[in-house]
């Protein structure tokens, strides 16, 4: 059974979801993306002080099946990475809105978030999508 | 990331057992197929590498091949020698053309005097069917599809022989590997080939179609881990097993694929003899080899393979190391079992010796890896 796609968080329709605090915001891909995906066996991220712009590509999620890139939700700074993530990517899999978060990123366009969906929107997304 | 599935797929028997047990199903060769369960790929690799896995194999084709002359017709079209296959043995052979190009690979199983069982590929069987329908008229054999009719259980693993054994009061371990013959589960009665596609001991057994789902209910009951093509995959490559439309296609041959072992020329009338002999003679300047990446990277199909740095660059190449295409990654994973990045593909045979260092392309990153012998995984044998 699907867990519940959380409320307090946006979505992209690449399956990025993205939590807001303020001026940063913690980056991860949802349930739905780490269920097709299967076994993840390899991340890459962006380096801590790079940058990433919304929708553009930011890394990759590699499984057993296949490589995905990921694309940002959000535009801004690197200012942390997952090293538990990068490490044991299997983590992603377990608690893909949890301890499987992918980057923390210093926003530089909070406004742009308006573009990401709600919880109600990517729950209509995605159903269905199996 | 969403996985659609075209409206005008087949279904096996077990399609509903699949679905019940919440399996990502998938297109594949015109099939909707389980490619992994809730468990995950790696999960039922682990099953299928120290306990026991099964895999719902019916989409392959089942050709069941009748008539006085049987063997001796199949020995025209196969690489095998059908004739002299003793009652209840098979053979895995290559299915050619004149040029020597493979249209598929199979097994043969020599049933009785007059009958064989030829299994081909799912996406293959119309092309074999071609093939050999207009060669079996002038030998009076019968050419049968009987694919619909059964299913087929893929059984593997270290546990599965002991599980069948206690599932058919021992019958099942007297088939001896690469035999086949009749087992009876709960009263049912089927074929059941002590062959497979994953390098571990086991079965496919085959019962018919109505009875399938409870068979395979049944061997879940027993221990068994349902697994789906995505687990398939990884264990055949780790056993270096090639899979057809992938790591060879109809513009290869044997030789080069490295079956060689495979083929038998001696067959009265076996149309590829001639292009075979001649591919064994001169040799092929590609071959297949086993890749093993030196470091972490997946290395997949379509992926261009250069000269590794410190490999000896052939007299009649123009560039320096690393900057000369000798191949091209056929298909690749990552291994859990050897827990690293392996993968197959052709190479200039200059540098097919194991032990080649060679670079891939992954994606504009260049990943060192090196020539292995195949296969990456043998199961210990008792």
């Amino acid at each position: 059974m699907a867990p519940n796609n959380p409320q307090d968080l946006k979505y992209s329709t690449e399956h990025e979801w993205a939590r807001l605090q303020g001026e940063t915001a913690v980056i991860g891909i949802t349930h739905f993306a780490q269920d097709s995906l299967g076994d993840i066996v390899y991340i890459s991220l962006p380096d801590v002080g790079s940058r990433v712009r919304q929708s553009q590509k930011m890394g990759e999620v590699e499984s057993v099946k296949a490589v995905s890139d990921l694309f940002s939700p959000v535009s801004g700074k690197v200012v942390e990475r997952n090293e538990a993530a990068l490490k044991s990517p299997e983590l992603v899999n377990r608690e893909p809105f949890g301890g499987g978060w992918l980057i923390k990123v210093q926003l530089t366009d909070t406004s742009e978030t308006v573009k990401l969906l709600d919880a109600a929107a990517y729950d209509r997304l995605t159903a269905g999508g199996h | 990331m969403q996985l659609p599935v075209a409206p005008s797929l087949l279904r096996t028997p077990l399609y509903e057992s699949h679905v019940r047990a919440g399996a990502r199903m998938v297109p594949f060769a015109g099939w909707e197929m389980p490619v992994s369960y809730p468990a995950g790929i790696l999960a039922e690799v682990r099953a299928v590498r120290t306990a026991a896995g099964m895999f719902d194999v019916s989409h392959m084709g089942r050709l069941r091949v009748r008539g006085e002359a049987a063997a001796r017709f199949l020995d025209t079209v196969c690489s095998a020698d059908v004739s002299g296959l003793g009652h209840g043995r098979s053979k895995y052979h290559v299915i050619c053309n004149e040029r020597g190009g493979i249209i598929d690979d199979a097994i043969v199983y020599r049933l009785t005097d007059d009958e064989c069982l030829l299994v081909v590929n799912a996406g293959n069987k119309q092309a074999v069917l071609d093939w050999v329908l207009p060669r079996a008229r002038a030998f009076a054999v019968a050419v049968r599809d009987t694919s619909a009719e059964f299913a087929m259980v893929a059984v593997q693993g270290p546990e599965a022989v002991g599980i069948l054994d206690r599932l058919t009061g021992g019958v099942a371990s007297g088939v001896r590997p690469f035999r086949i013959g009749t087992i009876v589960i709960d009263g049912v009665a089927m074929l059941a080939g002590r062959t497979g596609y994953t390098g571990e001991d086991g079965f496919e057994v085959m019962p018919p179609a109505t009875a399938a789902a409870a068979i395979w209910d049944r061997l879940g009951a027993a221990g068994v881990q349902p697994c789906g093509l995505g687990a398939r995959d990884v264990c055949r490559l780790e056993a270096g097993l090639m899979l057809h439309g992938v790591d060879m296609t109809v513009d290869n041959n044997p030789i080069e694929a490295g079956l060689e072992r495979f083929v038998y020329l001696d067959s009265p009338g076996y149309v590829a003899a001639g292009a075979l002999r001649q591919l064994r003679e001169r040799g092929t300047p590609r071959v297949i080899v086993g890749i093993r990446m030196l470091e972490r990277a997946i290395p997949r199909h379509g992926y261009a393979i250069f000269a590794g740095r410190g490999a000896a660059v052939g007299p009649s190449e123009g560039g320096s190391e690393g900057d000369v295409q000798v191949g091209v990654v056929t298909s690749g994973t990552h291994s859990p079992t050897l827990d690293a990045d392996i993968g197959m593909g052709y190479v200039d045979r200059a540098f097919s010796t194991p032990g080649t260092r060679l670079e891939i392309d992954v994606r504009g990153r260049r990943a060192g890896a090196g020539t292995v012998p195949l296969p990456f995984y043998s199961r210990r044998r008792s």
